[in-house]
């Protein structure tokens, strides 16, 4: 054992690979990316490691190492899973072999997603197992328990971090490289009994899965993770002790928020606590334990009430008079993460009646009012560029600009603002058609990144040409995976395992699904690509131009533009058009800050009069 | 006595906050504490406001920071550095860049934002505040990169990190690839050389 400084997402790697794991797939998505990224890092010399081309593709390439008697583990947000929802839900039908852990990443917030859905729900839908872990030593060990569970009850299991877990770093000890696990799979036994699902073996499957459920619910009341805590008596330092004889209360939680319960009670008096490490199936019998002796218990839980609900459903199945407090009685938000802060006001508030006077930190001194300061494209980002040349090729027509989920949704804000809608993975394309058919007037136009059209948006161009639709789809091609930190996809021709791959060729799938018209240009040459566009979107059909220019986050940036004080007139239209970060106004004059400027030049190109100009040398702006 | 530190970094997706953190916590890890930490990580970092919680020492459960307990603010932009105030502890140490990084909508709206009113803010409202005007020292310096290690040279000269300047050099030697060893050694030094 020794000690390493791990994320969350680092640690669940390390711990499946202490566990053997012999094949993890994935698709990116945040918090959940840092998972398959670590594993390719630190990996042992037998693991297969690969980003999959997207959730569902990721879903089955595990589930059929782990039918070959492997350990697998498959990595995607919270979103992700519904895209891989399908494989998954029959799956848990068929069952498997070799330890599979799903790994899906939540997002409180959210902070950097579409829903607040919550993946504990989704384990009782779809009848998994879950394990959800409080913080990264818990997710590292917890990781390894996991693989062990789905190997005793042959079914895959869910791994649930929320980004807190994901993203929070702690000391975290480690097994050594000699203490690891070693898994030789088994390989694949043929037997259409067990791999070929059918009417009839669902329904034998689904009576074994119920039981067994049961069986597992048993089992994790005794899981050393999931507990009951009384917090050590410290009387002289509680701010929340107890007096008289009032209701005798307790806390149910788990995940991250167990972690501000822990704080908040650090000095108080003892004040029984449920950790639930296991929602799915809920330890009924540890909860009855905890629940007896108790008049009111306070839920504390981000996203759905899943252990309220669970509480509830035992206080009715076994006539128990105890109160259950959370999100369904409104004594929590039911939306948004939770903080210190907040687990803090709503543990003051649950004992305010019955506890001495607990003072609740003072909320501060007004503030004053500060600059809001969302995300935004960066200077440089070619998706500025072609946002831009759509826009000016289009302007004065009836239009509407479909969006896509990358770092291409920043298009939306002032000035550009050229986001119209954005819904999910590839939806752009099929709400552009949608429209269209409501709309035959608009011309509509589907933006899609190009490791989002690989992921999801094939499928919507093909039903576009097969169902005649008139629409023109813009590839914003900058050869990675840009919003997820840059990860290779199938067109950029290198794999997670380091290899050089052939690259699949967009425009030659394009050309293959039957598009005639399919144009490339840079979209750092303004003309060009405006022309391009005004004459492409004239076209009949479904048409499409890609946008090739790499993101500069991986390119070597270019001189700085320089702005020249004599020919600037003060006209503002490159700051009123485009909406860089570099560009801002200082007293009276237009500044580029050379240390966020790429040279990208486009501020140049709109110039009207000349003014902006690349650095030259021995100047300040080089 | 259990020692026990809670620190806040803030700043503009971009800015070098996450670098910073990691050598706070490396210093602290060298030094023998636990160490947890948190951090924007996602859409946030392309320019919007980003902050990492750095907490060590004992009796820790939680990565994240609650209102009145950080005994340091470590901004990176004023605006930023007072959009954390809450955080701050009662006897709390601020130590804060002066220049002010224009959000794309102030600049579109042609707000007069320049961050002097947060400086102004944080003068009449904290004790312990260290000011570090970062255009005279990186111009002096020889690079514009080095704002994150500029500021720990500060935090740790203040003492409310809990280690010294010393220990953040060790950091930086064990942690950072050997070129940019001697523009950020400088960079610790310089508020200790400079102060006025």
């Amino acid at each position: 054992m020794h000690k390493e400084f791990l994320m969350g997402n680092e640690a669940i790697a390390l711990g499946a690979i202490a566990a053997g794991v012999n094949l993890i797939s994935g698709y990116p998505g945040t918090p959940s990316t840092e998972v398959l990224e670590t594993a390719a890092k630190r990996k042992q010399k037998d693991t297969y490691v690969e980003w999959s081309v997207n959730e569902k593709t990721a879903m089955e390439v595990a589930a059929g190492a782990a039918y070959s008697g492997a350990r697998s583990m498959v990595t995607m947000k919270q979103v992700g899973l519904n895209v891989a929802s399908d494989p998954l839900m029959s799956l848990e039908y068929i069952g498997v072999k070799g330890g599979m852990v799903v790994l899906v990443a939540d997002d409180p917030g959210p902070i950097s997603s579409q829903t607040e859905q919550d993946t504990r729900h989704f384990a009782y839908f779809s009848k998994l197992p879950c394990f959800d872990p409080s913080s990264a030593q818990e997710a590292y060990e917890m990781v390894q328990e996991a693989f062990d569970y789905s190997e005793k009850y042959e079914t895959p299991v869910f791994l649930r971090p929320t980004t807190r877990v994901c993203h929070g770093y702690a000391s975290v000890t480690v097994k050594d490289t000699d203490e690891y696990t070693l898994h030789k799979p088994g390989g694949f036994l043929k037997d259409p009994a067990r791999w070929v699902i059918f009417p009839r073996l669902s329904f034998q499957n689904h009576k074994k899965i119920e039981d067994r459920n049961i069986k597992l619910s048993e089992d994790f009341s005794s899981y050393k993770r999931n507990k009951i805590i009384c917090p050590s008596t410290a009387p002289e330092a509680s701010d929340i002790t107890p007096k008289g004889s009032f209701a005798r209360k307790g806390i149910a939680t788990g995940g991250i928020s167990f972690t501000y319960v822990s704080e908040t009670l650090k000095n108080t008096g003892s004040i029984p606590v449920l950790k639930i490490a296991t929602p799915h199936p809920f330890p009924e019998n540890l909860a009855l334990q905890f629940l007896e002796g108790l008049d009111e218990v306070l839920c504390l839980e981000e996203l759905d009430p899943v252990i309220e609900k669970e509480l509830i459903c035992i206080c009715g199945k076994y006539h128990l008079p105890v109160k259950i407090y959370g999100k369904l009685t409104h004594h929590v938000k039911n939306a948004g993460e939770n903080t210190r802060d907040s687990v803090y006001q709503d543990i003051g508030n649950f004992f305010k009646d019955t506890c001495k006077e607990i003072t609740l930190k003072a909320s501060p001194d007004s503030l004053p009012e500060l600059p809001i300061r969302p995300p935004v494209l960066c200077a440089g980002c070619p998706h500025r560029a072609s946002f831009y040349a759509v826009k000016a090729a289009m302007k004065g027509k009836k239009t509407i600009f479909c969006g896509d989920i990358g770092c291409y949704t920043l298009g939306n804000a002032m000035p550009l603002d050229m986001v119209d809608t954005c819904l999910c993975m590839g939806a752009g394309l099929g709400i552009a058609q949608g429209v269209g058919r409501i709309e035959p007037d608009t011309r509509c136009f589907a933006f899609v990144g190009d490791s989002t059209f690989f992921a999801s948006a094939i499928t919507g161009v093909i039903n576009a040409v097969y169902n005649q639709a008139d629409m023109t789809l813009i590839i914003l091609d900058n050869s990675t995976t840009a919003m997820t930190g840059h990860q290779p996809h199938p067109g950029t021709g290198q794999t997670m395992m380091g290899g050089i791959t052939d690259k699949v060729d967009i425009e030659a799938v394009l050309r293959g699904i039957g598009l005639r018209t399919v144009e490339t240009v840079d979209p750092l040459e303004l003309e060009a690509a405006v022309n391009c566009v005004k004459k492409t979107a004239e076209e009949p059909g479904v048409k499409a131009i890609i946008f090739r220019s790499p993101c500069i986050a991986v390119i070597k940036p270019d001189k700085a533009m320089h702005v020249l004080p004599d020919k600037c007139i003060l006209c503002k239209k490159c700051i009123r058009e485009l909406g860089c970060p570099a560009l801002t106004i200082t007293g009276e004059k237009v500044n580029i800050e050379p240390s966020l400027c790429t040279g990208c030049t486009l501020c140049g190109q709109l110039c009207q009069t000349g003014a902006i100009v690349n650095g030259k040398v021995g100047d300040d702006n080089e | 006595m259990i020692m026990n530190k809670n620190i806040i970094l803030c700043g503009v997706g971009g800015q070098g906050t996450i670098l910073a953190s990691k050598l706070i916590a490396a210093a602290a890890m060298d030094n023998g504490f636990p160490v947890m930490s948190a951090e924007t990580i996602g859409m946030a970092q392309r320019g919007g406001s980003v902050f990492s919680h750095v907490r060590y020492g004992y009796g820790l459960h939680s990565p994240m920071i609650a209102h009145g307990e950080a005994d340091i603010i470590l901004g990176f932009e004023p605006g930023e550095t007072v959009r954390m105030l809450p955080f701050l502890a009662k006897n709390g140490t601020v130590v804060t860049s002066s220049r002010a990084v224009m959000p794309v909508t102030a600049t579109l709206t042609g707000s007069s934002y320049n961050g002097g009113e947060m400086i102004a803010y944080l003068r009449s409202h904290v004790k312990k505040l260290f000011i570090i005007n970062p255009e005279k020292a990186c111009k002096e310096i020889g690079s514009k990169k080095v704002l994150n290690t500029l500021l720990l040279g500060a935090a740790a000269l203040s003492g409310a990190l809990g280690f010294s300047e010393e220990d953040m050099k060790k950091a930086v030697k064990s942690r950072l690839p050997e070129r940019f060893h001697e523009l950020n050694l400088r960079a610790l030094e310089y508020v200790r050389t400079h102060s006025e």
